[in-house]
């Protein structure tokens, strides 16, 4: 498609994916360069999610290959979490763990997976959680945070990892609108210091601002690859126009 | 009322009524405890009469050598305390065995490995479909001679693998009990499949699995009196034994019920006081 890089980070060709009979992704071709950010949209059902959780095999597929940093993951592969450590995931519900608090959410991941010290791994939290601006609720448990003060800390979460590649899956649709913002203004922090992205949103300002370029996928296909700009204002396809005037509609 | 606006009140201002004590309620439970012990006096009174009917001899005042005797000032225990002692024994180490065999199986059953699916399965059905009474046969006549193991081990394993079968499900349910996306944001950050499930899955599958594993650990302790009928020693065996002595069926029978009793809400009572401290402990 518009792919001109010649060596992508995450290399995805002829992926399909089935729950049971029912096909959530067919011939999926895509290619992500190490630096750049994607903005993948598309209505509700469409396969957004199950295109992103096959990336970190969340989910498995069944057909097609997907490379990520130059090692193929497959569904029965040995050593997912070599793979995970290099893929950060945002969710829409956060995810956090709620029996730990938000300074061990964050120190988890490094200590048994990266072999992290203890004072290393509070180190990276600190310096992560200062990011996302709410270092001062490290002893605190999720339940205490805000929707939008647990979605960041989600976020440090992933970073703490050290991953090439984040994934973000709706990170600010179960957000009430004032928290929206924040969540935001960290994710475009991200993007200006050049982290590789994927991100699942609606949230046009951001696509425009950040994205190098808009994927749009209805019905488990990808149908529209375009920078933002042409994407939003003359979208080709006849789905593409009826999703954008849903979109704007209200 | 368009167009009106207001400023909020403080909520530090906003007082809550205190309603007190309603007199109403108070004496609705009142009668109702009080129906409740009627039933119990007539039932007691019914005890009294057919044993009376029957001619049957009371002799309250002999059963105090079956709990202790005092000998040249040294506290002899008597065999209903001992039996007690071997009863709290025996089910303390088949519970713990029991706990292991429910995890063990429970992440069997979870897991993709079919084998292990296919053995959990087995000994659930096996266990579950078969008469206690019968397993205990099986290993005290069958299996205890071919591995050399006594009555009391015969004993503590028939009963082990009994409940175990039990704490597998309610294992398996405080598992699956936790959140699917739990599952994800460990994926998610790399945790292995072990670190998973000691990190993220069993901590929070606990308030799901202790109040029901409790139960059946207090529960275990009335199941054990069935390995009298193999007589090891403990208390159903040592109220069995008094009795063959002392033909003293009417006491002693009572005096085994209400230890058991005794054991078991004392047992109940306890749990639910630590698992209300946890909860409060827990902010
Ligand atoms: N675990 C699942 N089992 C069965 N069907 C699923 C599952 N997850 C998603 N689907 C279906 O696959 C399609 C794509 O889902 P999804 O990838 O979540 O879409 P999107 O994120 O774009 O809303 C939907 O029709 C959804 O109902
Ligand atoms: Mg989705």
């Amino acid at each position: 498609m518009l792919d001109q890089n010649p060596q992508p980070f995450v290399e995805i060709r002829g992926l399909c994916k089935w729950y049971g009979d029912f096909s959530a992704l067919h011939d999926i071709n895509l290619n992500v360069a190490l630096g750049e950010k994607v903005v993948v949209c598309g209505p509700s059902g469409s396969g957004k999610s199950s295109l992103i959780r096959c990336i970190n095999q969340l989910e498995a597929h069944q057909k097609g290959t997907i490379i990520v940093d130059g090692i193929e993951v497959t569904p029965d592969m040995k050593n997912k979490e070599k793979i995970r450590r290099e893929v950060g995931m945002v969710f829409q519900s956060f995810n956090l763990f709620p029996h730990m608090t938000i300074l061990a959410n964050l120190t988890l991941g490094p200590m048994r997976n990266r072999g992290a010290s203890k004072s290393e791994a509070r180190e990276l939290a600190m310096h992560y959680l200062n990011r996302v601006h709410i270092a001062e609720q490290a002893d605190k448990y999720p339940a205490q945070l805000s929707g939008g003060q647990q979605q960041r800390v989600a976020i440090a979460r992933s970073l703490c990892m050290k991953p090439k590649i984040m994934l973000f899956d709706e990170p600010t649709s179960a957000l009430d609108p004032e928290m929206i913002a924040g969540v935001l203004d960290v994710m475009i922090e991200l993007a200006e210091e050049g982290m590789t992205m994927v991100v699942v949103t609606h949230e046009m300002g951001f696509a425009r601002r950040v994205a190098d370029r808009v994927v749009f996928m209805d019905e488990g296909e990808i149908i529209e690859v375009a920078e933002p700009e042409p994407f939003f204002n003359t979208p080709q396809s006849e789905r593409a126009k009826l999703f954008l005037s849903q979109l704007l509609g209200h | 009322m368009q167009g009106r606006v207001a400023a909020p009140t403080p909520r530090s201002l906003r007082q809550r009524e205190d309603t007190g004590l309603d007199m109403a309620v108070v004496r609705r439970i009142l009668w109702q405890v009080l129906q409740a012990s009627l039933v119990f006096v007539g039932l007691a009174y019914l005890i009294w009469r057919g044993a009376a009917a029957m001619e049957y001899n009371w002799q309250w005042y002999r059963v105090e050598p079956f709990f202790y005797r005092i000998i040249d000032g040294e506290i002899i225990w008597g065999p209903l305390v001992k039996g007690l002692i071997q009863t709290l024994k025996l089910a303390a180490i088949a519970g713990v065995i029991a706990i292991t065999i429910g995890f063990i199986t429970a992440f069997a059953r979870l897991s993709n490995s079919i084998a292990g699916r296919i053995i959990a399965k087995v000994y659930l059905e096996a266990i579950r479909n078969t008469p206690l009474l019968v397993q205990l046969f099986l290993f005290y006549f069958v299996l205890a001679p071919i591995f050399g193991i006594d009555r009391f081990w015969a004993g503590v394993l028939t009963l082990a693998l009994f409940e175990g079968s039990f704490a597998a499900e309610i294992i398996r349910g405080g598992i699956v009990g936790v959140d699917k996306g739990q599952f994800e944001g460990a994926d998610a950050i790399g945790l292995t499949l072990v670190d998973k499930y000691r990190f993220i899955i069993v901590p929070q599958s606990l308030p799901l699995i202790l109040p029901p594993l409790t139960g059946l650990t207090i529960s275990l302790i009335k199941h054990s009196a069935i390995v009298s009928v193999i007589a090891v020693s403990e208390l159903t065996t040592a109220g069995l034994n008094l009795i063959a002595d002392t033909f003293m069926a009417f006491e002693v029978w009572f005096l085994v019920a209400g230890i058991y009793l005794a054991v078991t809400i004392t047992l109940s009572v306890g749990v639910s006081l630590f698992e209300r401290s946890l909860n409060k402990s827990k902010r």
